[in-house]
């Protein structure tokens, strides 16, 4: 076995066609105005707490969680409420949006906007969680899952160590691997603040090989702040390392369970931007009002990691860099694995959004399906150990009960299994739609075990 | 750019497709076609020739006429069943004979079933099984090659048919070997009678590495058809030396290298997983050394795999994968 830090089954090595690394994070200048949607985490949407016509500030709270799964949004500009209502994200699915029309840069009193690094970190871990809640901290590694749910684990279950994830893996992004560099010491502190509110817990942050300027300048960080028990593990690279499943897999040697949490292994997983974000609440006082994304593609001239607002329209963010390249087919919020293709540039940024990536028709265009050959290369890719052929026959066959069986429902759709079929076979596709039909299987019957408790109680 | 492409991730691809695999299949081939052809010369070449144009050709026209869909040549696969049928004919095989071999192989042992990846049986083995049951006169006269410049011919049986012949005339195995003249070392680089691709044991073992290194196939399935070979001739030689070959000539005769190298790890008939691929494996070594001490055939390989890869649906379903997470 090898003795490189790595998941245990599947993956596949993509190129990394890492374009934009040597781009500086820049600041985009402010839009003329900014859409903030109300559903931009996991969980309840937020219910907007301003009226058109209010003057906000920047960092000003403009909507509420709308249940416990769920974050507070702020404003990431100054000026005036224009609007509140339905508009296209950048899927072209309809969602609440609150129009801000930018005046000025006026930010809201009591969040420090200073460089100086504050490295001394709450006792009460409660008042961290608190403070990450205020500061409406959503994973920034993808899911967008409300942190402040994370780091209040269920009772009965344990943190025994926090995973910070660099390991970006996907091809072309480059933001986190940019903040790293740039604002590693902030990240550092990110990190210990997380420690504390898990009771003290170790920590790993976890890079890939790629990055060795990152791995050499957070050893040396660490070793300057001398937060106790912080470790920089350098891992293979191979997608999707940076699945939560799959990292603690790697740095814990521990298989979280079919639909269990990571808690339930004992980890705590957050990535570098939420690590930063979680810094900047607890820190600083302010909340996320910003994030890096990544502006990349071969055919793209200007590549960039760029320090965008939250919700920017894409074409403000595109025209500044030149507009969209004659050439480019398909525009994806983040990477090409498994980032979603832009429908709408009308549509703005939210808090997750970590790049944008244009791909040439070469590069997307999918092959015409031919027959599956038997060859098992998608078996050997899945990294949750699951049969990609049998579940894309079962998915069209509509067979739920085999489905299940064969753990549909585990599918992280993390691409590898279409990625590698030499046949062309939209495997993940299919999987997807059978996937669904598991889930609502599951609830289904989870909504009848319920009724039939509360028809017993009575 | 006037519109924006939208679809599922991923949307990037490897560059692996079938038929880059199947070229890779082909060009690991070309070691033991070019040596085929030194050694049995122009004849060698005939049969070859027939045997991949009739493929080729037959596919193309099934899917045209009959079947009316598109084309399927392009992925290369009817080739690769052309040239490892003709590797498993005697290079004096007449034409025609080759061409009832492609029509079975390609008409009634590929596309009957729904063509590349639908089939059960390896199309090239039941083409080859088809003739040797139905042409055994063709099928079974063998001649030590002569070379591509070579003026004799010189006729004679395989090494396992002449073992086969020789126990039934009431010969020992030694008595048998000596007569014979083989010399391991020299049934390792050529000059064996047989058909075409038992000819030369190293050109196909190249192949067999050039796959490997490509990851095109696993080594699991051919090395555990090895072993088990070795291992089970080893316990019947050490038993009756008189009666049982050793382990060096089950291994080196009888297209052995050949089935086990590029017939028994055709993707679609042999299961997918590693644990699966090994008892597959296990099942031909160990069918092919029943058939060869005990069979009323010399040469067991073929019907082995033949057998093997009817099971291959229930080794699919008995040895998974273990899962992330589950027990």
């Amino acid at each position: 076995m090898s003795k490189k830090h790595t998941f245990s089954m599947g993956g596949v090595h993509p190129h990394d066609s890492k374009i934009s690394r040597e781009c500086a994070i820049e600041q985009l200048p402010l839009a003329p105005t900014v859409y903030l949607s109300v559903a931009q985490h996991i969980g309840a949407p937020s219910v907007p707490c301003v009226a058109v016509g209010d003057k906000v500030k920047v960092g000003q709270v403009v909507a509420q969680p709308g249940g416990f799964v769920g974050a507070y949004i702020h404003s990431s500009v100054s000026g005036t409420v224009k609007s509140i209502g339905p508009r296209q994200d950048l899927a072209g699915r309809m969602s609440t949006h609150i129009e801000i029309a930018v005046e000025g840069d006026e930010w809201l009193e009591g969040i420090d906007t200073s460089d100086t690094l504050i490295t001394a970190i709450p006792e009460d871990a409660k008042a961290i969680v608190e403070k990450v809640k205020l500061g409406g901290v959503v994973g920034l590694g993808g899911a967008t899952f409300p942190t402040h749910v994370k780091l209040s684990p269920p009772p009965g279950s344990k943190c025994e160590r926090i995973i910070i994830n660099g390991c970006e893996c996907e091809p072309y992004l480059t933001s986190d691997f940019r903040t790293l560099l740039e604002k590693g010491e902030q990240v550092v502190v990110g990190a210990a603040i997380l420690q504390k509110a898990m009771g003290g817990v170790p920590c790993t942050i976890a890079i890939e090989e790629n990055k060795p300027e990152a791995i050499a300048h957070i050893k040396e960080v660490i070793a300057r702040l001398g937060y106790p028990e912080m470790e920089v593990m350098s891992m293979k690279m191979r997608y999707p390392q940076g699945g939560e499943k799959q990292l603690i897999d790697a740095v814990m040697h521990r298989q979280v369970g079919s639909g269990a949490l990571p808690i339930s292994v004992g980890a705590v997983v957050q990535n570098v931007a939420t690590a930063l974000a979680v810094y900047d609440a607890v820190q600083k006082n302010k909340p996320i009002v910003d994030n890096s994304v990544t502006v990349t593609g071969e055919c793209f001239p200007r590549q960039a990691n760029l320090l965008v607002r939250v919700g920017t329209p894409l074409r403000y963010i595109i025209d500044y860099l030149g507009g969209v390249p004659a050439d480019a087919v398909k525009i994806i919020s983040g990477g090409p694995m498994m980032g979603r293709a832009v429908a709408n540039l009308d549509a703005a940024t939210v808090k997750g959004t970590g790049a944008l990536l244009f791909l040439t028709e070469a590069q997307t265009r999918r092959a015409p399906e031919t027959n599956c050959i038997r060859c098992g290369k998608c078996a050997d890719a899945c990294p949750m150990g699951l049969e990609p052929f049998l579940l894309n026959k079962l998915a069209q066959a509509k067979d739920t009960d085999a489905l299940e069986e064969n753990a549909a429902q585990d599918c992280i759709e993390c691409g590898c299994c279409l990625y590698s079929c030499p046949a062309h076979i939209p495997l993940l596709d299919h999987i997807r739609v059978g996937k669904g039909f598991v889930l609502s299987a599951i609830r289904a019957r989870a909504a009848a075990a319920k009724a039939a408790a509360e028809a017993a109680k009575q | 750019m006037s519109k924006l492409l939208v679809s599922p991730s991923p949307h990037i691809h490897s560059k692996d497709t079938t038929q880059r695999l199947m070229l890779d299949v082909v060009i690991a081939l070309v070691p033991a076609v070019v040596c085929s052809v030194l050694f049995y010369g122009w004849q060698e070449l005939l049969v070859l020739g027939v045997s991949v144009a009739s493929c080729v050709l037959l596919e193309w026209a099934i899917t045209k006429y009959l079947l009316k869909k598109p084309s399927t040549v392009g992925d290369l696969s009817a080739v690769i069943t052309g040239i490892l049928l003709a590797l498993n004919l005697p290079y004096t095989t007449p034409w025609w004979v080759v061409f009832v071999g492609a029509v079975v192989a390609i008409g009634i042992a590929k596309l009957t079933f729904g063509g590349l990846g639908q089939n059960i049986w390896n199309p090239a083995l039941v083409g080859r099984v088809f003739l040797l049951v139905s042409f055994p006169t063709y099928m079974t006269s063998w001649s030590a090659p002569k070379g591509l410049f070579g003026v004799d011919a010189v006729s004679g049986a395989t090494p396992l048919g002449a073992v086969q012949e020789g126990l039934m005339q009431g010969s020992s195995v030694p008595e048998i070997m000596s007569a014979g003249g083989y010399d391991y070392s020299q049934m390792l680089l050529a000059n064996l009678g047989g058909s075409a691709g038992e000819v030369c044991a190293l050109a196909l073992l190249a192949g067999f590495v050039y796959l490997c290194c490509r990851k095109v196939i696993k080594p699991w399935i051919t090395l555990s058809i090895f072993a088990t070979v070795a291992l089970t001739s080893f316990i019947f030689w050490s038993v009756d030396p008189s009666r049982f070959t050793d382990p060096a000539f089950n291994l080196l005769t009888g297209g052995l290298i050949l089935g086990a190298c590029f017939m028994a790890t055709d993707y679609v008939t042999s299961p997918m997983s590693v644990w699966g691929g090994v008892v597959f494996g296990v099942g031909i070594g160990f069918l092919t050394m029943m058939i060869r001490y005990f069979g009323s055939y010399p040469e067991g390989v073929s019907f082995a795999i033949l057998i093997m890869n009817s099971v291959v649906p229930l080794l699919n379903r008995w040895f998974k994968q273990k899962k992330f997470g589950r027990k």
